[in-house]
């Protein structure tokens, strides 16, 4: 039972880590209709910019900063610019496949210019325990924690509670009456990837100490997120947060409880039986379509 | 203008007489874990031939012809590293070298023996060598050899009764996890847990959970260098107190790059470390890390040798003859006093097993730190 806290504080930490990329999937498919298959990608990139910085001789605050930086530059407005509105055009296929060209061009790049190996990366978080009901617990796990969480609550606060947050929802459920309201349109969708790519340069910064700086590290995180996303409700933020929540105590659990060799089938059942008995996910709202 | 063409020809042609007097260089072929999760072990490997070949060909090469080698990329994957093999030997290379991995030198090694190429490899599990390829020859330890000295520390040194064993879920950690459990059970120490993970496994939280539930007296971990250093992490973040004993992979340079702080107090057997009381070590380090900017792990010491096993075998032939390598080297033992570049003084069974020195070592503030030097055998 006392192991119990272990494996539920570890599960909750990394799954808010997965939680922070699946907030970033269903943000881009609410307001511009992107998939995108890249995501796990987008959470590998910004540890190897923060390290590229640091071995041009910059402290990590200062890595982190300008990591955060060429990540919003790189991954929310080059991204947006460059592929997503060329590409959405020719409709959310063509996209996506777009999308999943541009994550086997960026594993590429970066094992060609940095390096195939895995790399230390340091921890934002002091390495260290605290007693919880008497059983030791990593301070890196609760400080992961406490971080995403913080960051999901402030992005909830940001959609509900200002006026750009409104403005995003508004966007989010239909463009045409917002854009004759008066909401600019544009500048919202443009923000939504800004807010994806500070929320994986986020999570790289978090997952990346555990993980290791690894140009193949994303594959299993953006699976991961987005079965996440689509067990939670992919049309909702705070589905999105369950699903991850819930992807990585399952998982933990399941390695724990089950086995380690399956592991990875785990969320894969939970994806099907969540689709087959509600297909919107747990927290989605069903989407009509009209024919 | 005729007497400059006259040069010309004349040039080429003493040109062509000198490269047929020291005849055309001679074909390795190399094929390892350039990326994937072996990157390490395929680049340090791969950095160790090319430090050997530009040494030994800057002396004037192998009975006067320079080496020449290709590299391909398995992508640690047993696949593709068999295509890039029969690849390779469609070029008729003089001798193969690598995988590194044991489940691709597994599926590789019957091309190697088929095309009646020798093939030079660093896979450790204790299978390779056992099924009577004749043309299959190890850079380090099999398990068979490994095992049981990690086995003795543990009941003789550790007086650990029961033992949580982690093993990644391939040739490689299936072969060590069946030796030494069969070890183990001669010294009646108890297997607490029996923990198989995924090679490019990233998260360990649950099985060091498993292990912290087990409560044994030492945890065995064998697992591949990345892997090691996450499960060294994690170990380290659920504050896992049992001393952790492992082989090469777990005390290699590069775990402790990647592990940090976690990997002090790691401990284990290593057939090569570039840590070693040796002098010729030594000065393979320095040349390594001159060249490269870093300190390799024992899979570029593994490189390296292979190379110097290409050239001591070749000399002793006295010619460049692929079809009776294999047979020269078997039995064959090289002394480092006549032949520097092979480090230690080395012997190769009629398997194709290795014998040389050994080592016990302990991570201690980020370094490896030789405990015991274990002597060669014959």
């Amino acid at each position: 039972m006392s192991n119990l806290l272990d494996l539920l504080v570890a599960g909750l930490a990394t799954g808010a880590i997965y939680a922070l990329v699946a907030v970033g999937f269903t943000l881009l498919w609410q307001t511009s209709q992107t998939i995108n298959f890249a995501q796990g990608e987008f959470v590998m990139l910004p540890a190897f910019l923060m390290l590229a910085v640091m071995h041009a001789g910059a402290p990590f605050w200062l890595a982190i900063i300008l990591g955060i930086l060429l990540s919003l530059l790189l991954l929310g407005l080059g991204f947006k610019l460059l592929l997503v509105d060329p590409m959405l055009r020719h409709g959310v296929l063509p996209l996506a496949i777009a999308t999943m060209a541009l994550a086997i061009g960026m594993k590429e790049a970066v094992k060609q210019f940095f390096s195939a190996e895995a790399s230390p990366f340091p921890s934002i978080v002091p390495v260290g325990d605290v007693w919880i009901l008497g059983r030791v617990v990593s301070l890196q796990s609760l400080g992961v924690l406490a971080l995403a969480i913080a960051v999901v609550i402030g992005l909830t606060a940001l959609l509900n509670r200002t006026s750009i947050g409104h403005q995003m929802q508004a966007t989010a459920q239909n463009p045409t009456v917002a854009r004759i309201i008066g909401v600019p349109v544009e500048r919202m969708i443009l923000l939504t990837f800004l807010i994806n790519a500070f929320l994986v340069a986020l999570a790289s910064l978090l997952i990346t100490p555990i993980y290791l700086a690894k140009f193949s590290s994303g594959e299993v995180l953006g699976q991961a997120a987005f079965i996440a996303a689509i067990v939670g409700g992919f049309n909702q933020v705070r589905g999105a947060i369950a699903g991850g929540l819930l992807i990585g105590v399952v998982d933990n659990l399941a390695a724990a409880y089950v086995s380690t060799q399956y592991r990875a089938a785990v969320p894969l059942i939970l994806l099907i039986v969540i689709i087959l008995f509600r297909p919107q996910g747990l927290l989605g709202r069903p989407e009509e379509r009209t024919v | 203008m005729r007497s400059g063409i006259f040069a010309g020809l004349l040039l080429a042609t003493v040109s062509a007489a000198t490269a047929f007097a020291q005849g055309a260089p001679i074909k390795l072929a190399d094929v390892a874990e350039l990326s994937g999760g072996g990157a390490t072990v395929g680049n340090n490997w791969k950095n160790g031939i090319d430090l050997a070949i530009e040494e030994i060909n800057a002396k004037g090469g192998v009975l006067g012809r320079k080496l020449e080698v290709t590299h391909a990329d398995s992508q640690s994957n047993p696949g593709v590293a068999r295509a890039q093999v029969q690849k390779a030997l469609d070029n008729e290379p003089y001798v193969l070298l690598g995988p590194g991995y044991s489940g691709s030198v597994k599926v590789t090694s019957p091309l190697a023996a088929e095309a009646g190429i020798t093939q030079i490899m660093g896979g450790e599990a204790a299978e390779l060598t056992q099924g009577g390829n004749k043309f299959l020859f190890r850079t380090s330890f099999g398990q068979q050899s490994s095992m049981p000295k990690v086995a003795k520390y543990i009941n003789d040194e550790l007086k650990a009764k029961s033992v949580a064993i982690v093993w990644v879920n391939n040739d490689f950690g299936k072969g060590g996890r069946d030796v030494i459990t069969k070890e183990f059970a001669k010294y009646n120490i108890k297997v607490a847990a029996d923990l198989s993970t995924e090679a490019g496994q990233a998260d360990f939280a649950a099985d060091v959970s498993k292990i912290k539930a087990a409560a044994p007296d030492a945890v065995f971990v064998y697992l591949n260098e990345e892997e090691s250093a996450r499960i060294l992490k994690e170990l380290k973040r659920q504050a896992v107190a049992a001393p952790l004993v492992g082989e090469t992979t777990l005390v290699g340079q590069k775990v402790v790059e990647l592990a940090g702080d976690a990997a002090n107090g790691a401990r284990g057997h290593v057939g090569l470390t570039t840590d070693a009381p040796v002098d010729l070590v030594k000065a393979f380090r320095e040349k390594f890390v001159k060249k490269y900017n870093y300190v390799p792990d024992h899979n570029g010491l593994k490189g390296y040798l292979a190379i110097y096993m290409v050239k001591a075998t070749t000399e002793k032939m006295g010619k460049v003859d692929a079809k009776k390598f294999a047979d020269t080297l078997h039995g064959l033992t090289i002394k480092a006093a006549s032949e520097p570049g092979i480090l230690m003084d080395v012997t190769f069974d009629e398997k194709g097993d290795i014998d040389r020195q050994g080592f016990l070592v302990e991570i201690v503030e980020g370094k490896q730190v030789v405990k015991q030097v274990l002597p060669k055998l014959n």
